[in-house]
Formats: C-alpha cells, structure tokens, sequence
C-alpha cells in the first residue's frame, strides 16, 4: 500500500481514528508521519516493557489470591535484600542474586518474553564450579552482621564474623 | 593518566582504519557480571560498594593485558572529565550520573575498560575498529576467564550470569556496531532497517547527541537477547549476517543515488564541505549532519584530499566536554560553537 500522503513510500503507519462516531482510516510512510508530528514509538522502551508486563502479572497473582490465602504478587520481598517485586517492576532492577529464586514465577514470564521465549542458558560457564546460591546468601547476611558489629565496636565478634566469611569464599 | 589526557586525540577504535570502517564504525562487545556474595547495585550500601569496587580494582589492574592500565574514581571526578569519558563511548552516561563509590579503569589505547559499580558490579569492554566483533569477543572471553580466575561471579546453571537487570541475564553479552548509513536517510530508507532491527530482536540508538535520537545519520545497533543462545552464536548471527546485510543495503542506495542522482549527492557534499570551512559558529548538532555529509563524500570518492581519520577525529573533539577540556575550563554555549567552527575550519582547510 502507498502511502496517502506523498503516494511514494510504502505507507507502514496505519491509523484509525475515531471521533463523532465517525471512523477514519489513514495509512502513510514513517517520514511523512514525522512531518505532520505524529509521533511514532520505534521501539518500547525497556522499562516501559517490563511494567506493563509486571502488572499483568501482578494482576494475575492477585486474582488467584484470595480463600487460598496465596500471597498477592505485590507483596512478595526477597528476605536477603529486602527488593519486592513492587520496586522491582518500577526500577527494573533486582537486588541481588537470590532475587532469581524469590520472584522465580513472575520473573520466569518475564524473562521469556524479553528473550525472545528462552529460559536457560547456553553459554560459557565459569571455569570454577560455582558455589550454591545458599553459600552467597549467607555470605551476604554475615557481612550485614559483620558491618553492625563493626558499628557497634564489638570488634571480638567482627572478627569471628570475618573468620566466617573468609572460610565460605 | 588523568581524563583531560585524552580530549587531544581520539579513541585507536575510531580511527577508521579497520575492515568495512567506511559503514561500520567500529565494534564493541560487552559482558556484565557480578560477584557472588553480595548484594547487586542496587541494593548495595556505599561501603559494600567501596569493598566490591577495590577488589575488581585491585584484580583488574594487575591482569597483563599488554597495554597500560588506569584508573579512574569516576565518583570524584569532576562533571566535565566524566562528559568526556561518555563522550568517548568509555563509560554511560548512567554510570557517570550515578552516585557512591565507583570507577572505571581503561587501557591506554582505550580499546578495553572496565565500569565498576555501574548497573552491575563489573562490565568490561572492548573495542576495535571497523567490523572486528570476533576479534572483540575473543579478547573479551580472555579477559573475563583471567577475572573469573580470581573472583567468584553470580551464577546460575540454568540462568547462566546473573544481572541486575533480567534482561542481560544469560550471557551478560552485548555486542554492538557502530553504523553510518547516510545514504539509507536520504532516500528514505531508514526504516528499512529499523523494521529490520525490530524484526531480529535489535535494539537501534543514536551514537551521538544527547537523546536517542539519531543525529547526523549515525546509529548503534545492538543485540537485546542474551540467554538461550553461546556468545559465539550471538556474535556469529551478527557479525556474519546481521551487519552484512545492513551495509548492503547502505552500498545499494550510495549505488543508486549515485547513479540516478548525483548532481544532488555532490551538491550535498560541497555545500556541506562549504559550511565547515567558513562557518564561524557552528552547534554540535550541525556539524555531525554536515560531517556526515564530507564523510560520505570522501568514502564514495566524491573529495578528494580528506581522510576519514581527519572527519572521525572532528566528529569527537568538537564535542562540548573535549572543547572545554582542551580549553582547561567551562564555556558556554555560544564559545563552544565559536571553537568547534574554529577548529573545523583550521582542520578542513589544512587538507
């Protein structure tokens, strides 16, 4: 289809606008567009993408919630680092690693769509075996501890702390 | 060495020497990744953020990369010497934004650096000239598994590298090219390769100017999927497909403009070129569209006596930081537009 206004171009926007009841169709190129200032979005921001695709989610969960007692999706918060899937789906960003397994469900939709529908990966793994996600969690929560010993100038348990974390990296 | 060092010269991977560097720019390739044990950015508290940026610090710049390593505390940095690392493609401007302990270490040819504390821990980088994305990701891997010797990242058999943000989950890998594709604007076409973009899962961004937008018909293309396939397919399906066939596309219309309309293309080029070599006053923004311009010209061997080197070279230092850096202090609008028409002059006459 040509575009209706420079009858050039192939037209690649089509519009349908209705007003009074009156429905009208046009159809013209991307550059013509530009020039009568209809704003054409290329591509969905990223952070666009990923609330509109929380919300969905979150209203999914909330209306399986309910006798069940299941936890509405808006309410979910990662014990490690305190990130909830509320401020997650605003900043787009997590917390921390095991923030992968907390948020798994809404996360795992999510995920497939931006990855054009792949969930696992296939590429290099680390030359050393990684640790277990329990292992980090806790080095995670001993250097929390460590830091309000340090605060609190008790400098005898610091340094247990310290012996702790040494051992588990 | 200090950020100022660098706003007399420009970047080894801009020079336009490398292979296709009429079309393709240059290539980058990009892993993000993080260090088990601790919390991601986000919710990482400045002292974490200060053990975390010292470690990759400290491991970072004892790796033997055959090249000179510095590093800068982009935290204390002043505004100006962190527009002109963004300038020069070595850190975002959201690393540069950002707050809290932080820092970037680069080699002394700029071709790899290194953002500690940005949206991830640890990005690294590497760049080369022209259409070289094997080459970047060979020398990336090596980097990575030289890190990956001393520290112990966040990781997941089925996730693979984790990320702040889920979307570079998987490989952590971004590979990007640098694109001028003038030809393709003037006749129309660029949607072309936008829709062909959105089809194959890229992402399109302008390469200069402050928004998105693209100014004077340059583009970054990068890849957005980064998990169910290797980096080596990833790099393969772009480096071997992908860009061949935009630049066929960009050689096709050049082709076709010249054939059918070369009075036009030449009288683009010249009035450009007349421009800059008179102009007393000129924004960054119009000198990119004309410098594009003078650039396809000498590329389709329209001008003669300009190297691409010399357009390249004018496209980074007449930014705003480089201009007031090379000045040593703030100036505003209407002076930098006084130097940078100054500059072109000075240099576009020479040739």
């Amino acid at each position: 289809m040509l575009c209706q206004a420079c009858k050039e171009r192939t037209a690649t926007i089509h519009l349908t606008e209705i007003s009074g009841g009156q429905r009208s169709e046009m159809h013209i190129c991307e550059q013509c567009a530009q020039e009568q200032g209809i704003v054409v979005k290329n591509q969905i921001p990223l952070n666009e993408l990923l609330s509109s695709l929380l919300s969905v989610q979150a209203e999914g969960q909330t209306s399986g919630a309910g006798p069940t007692g299941m936890e509405s999706a808006d309410d979910l918060v990662c014990p490690t680092c305190g990130m909830s899937l509320k401020k997650f789906s605003k900043t787009r960003l997590l917390g921390c690693p095991h923030d992968y397994e907390v948020f798994d469900e809404p996360l795992r939709s999510l995920i497939e769509r931006s990855q054009s529908g792949h969930s696992r990966h296939c590429g290099k793994t680390p030359s050393r075996a990684p640790k277990a996600m329990k292992n980090h969690m806790e080095v995670m929560n001993l250097r929390r501890q460590l830091e309000e010993a340090v605060k609190a100038e008790d400098y005898e348990t610091a340094a247990k702390i310290r012996d702790q974390i040494q051992q588990k990296q | 060495m200090k950020p100022s060092d660098l706003s007399n010269h420009i970047s080894q991977w801009f020079d336009g020497s490398g292979p296709g560097a009429d079309i393709v720019i240059s290539s980058r390739v990009r892993l993000a990744r993080n260090l088990g044990g601790y919390e991601f950015c986000p919710c990482l508290n400045a002292s974490r953020k200060r053990e975390v940026l010292n470690k990759l610090k400290e491991i970072i710049l004892s790796l033997d990369l055959g090249q000179d390593m510095f590093f800068i505390d982009v935290d204390n940095s002043s505004t100006l010497e962190q527009d002109l690392l963004v300038e020069r493609h070595l850190i975002s401007r959201q690393h540069a934004q950002a707050k809290g302990p932080r820092g970037a270490i680069i080699a002394q040819n700029e071709s790899f650096t290194a953002m500690i504390n940005e949206e991830d821990h640890l990005r690294i980088q590497v760049f080369k000239t022209g259409l070289q994305l094997k080459e970047c990701w060979e020398r990336i891997n090596q980097v990575d598994n030289l890190i990956e010797k001393q520290v112990e990242y966040a990781f997941d058999p089925e996730y693979g590298y984790l990320t702040a943000c889920p979307t570079n989950v998987g490989t952590g890998i971004r590979v990007s090219v640098m694109l001028h594709l003038p030809a393709l604007k003037m006749t129309g076409q660029i949607e072309k390769f936008y829709n062909a973009a959105k089809d194959t899962n890229l992402a399109v961004r302008g390469l200069f100017g402050e928004g998105t937008d693209a100014v004077g018909d340059f583009f970054q293309l990068s890849n957005q999927v980064t998990l169910g396939y290797s980096e080596q397919q990833i790099v393969d399906e772009f480096s071997g497909f992908i860009v061949p066939k935009i630049v066929e596309y960009e050689i096709l219309a050049r082709e076709k403009l010249l054939k059918a309309k070369p009075d036009m293309l030449d009288d683009k080029i010249q009035r450009a070129l007349g421009v800059l070599r008179s102009a007393r006053l000129i924004s960054s923004q119009e000198a990119l569209f004309l410098l594009s311009h003078v650039r396809m010209g000498v590329n389709l061997k329209r001008l003669e006596g300009i190297s691409i080197a010399t357009i390249n070279e004018l496209f980074m230092l007449t930014q705003p930081a480089h201009l007031q850096m090379r000045q040593g202090h703030e100036l505003d609008p209407d002076r930098r537009d006084a130097m940078r028409a100054q500059i072109i002059r000075s240099r576009l006459c020479q040739n």
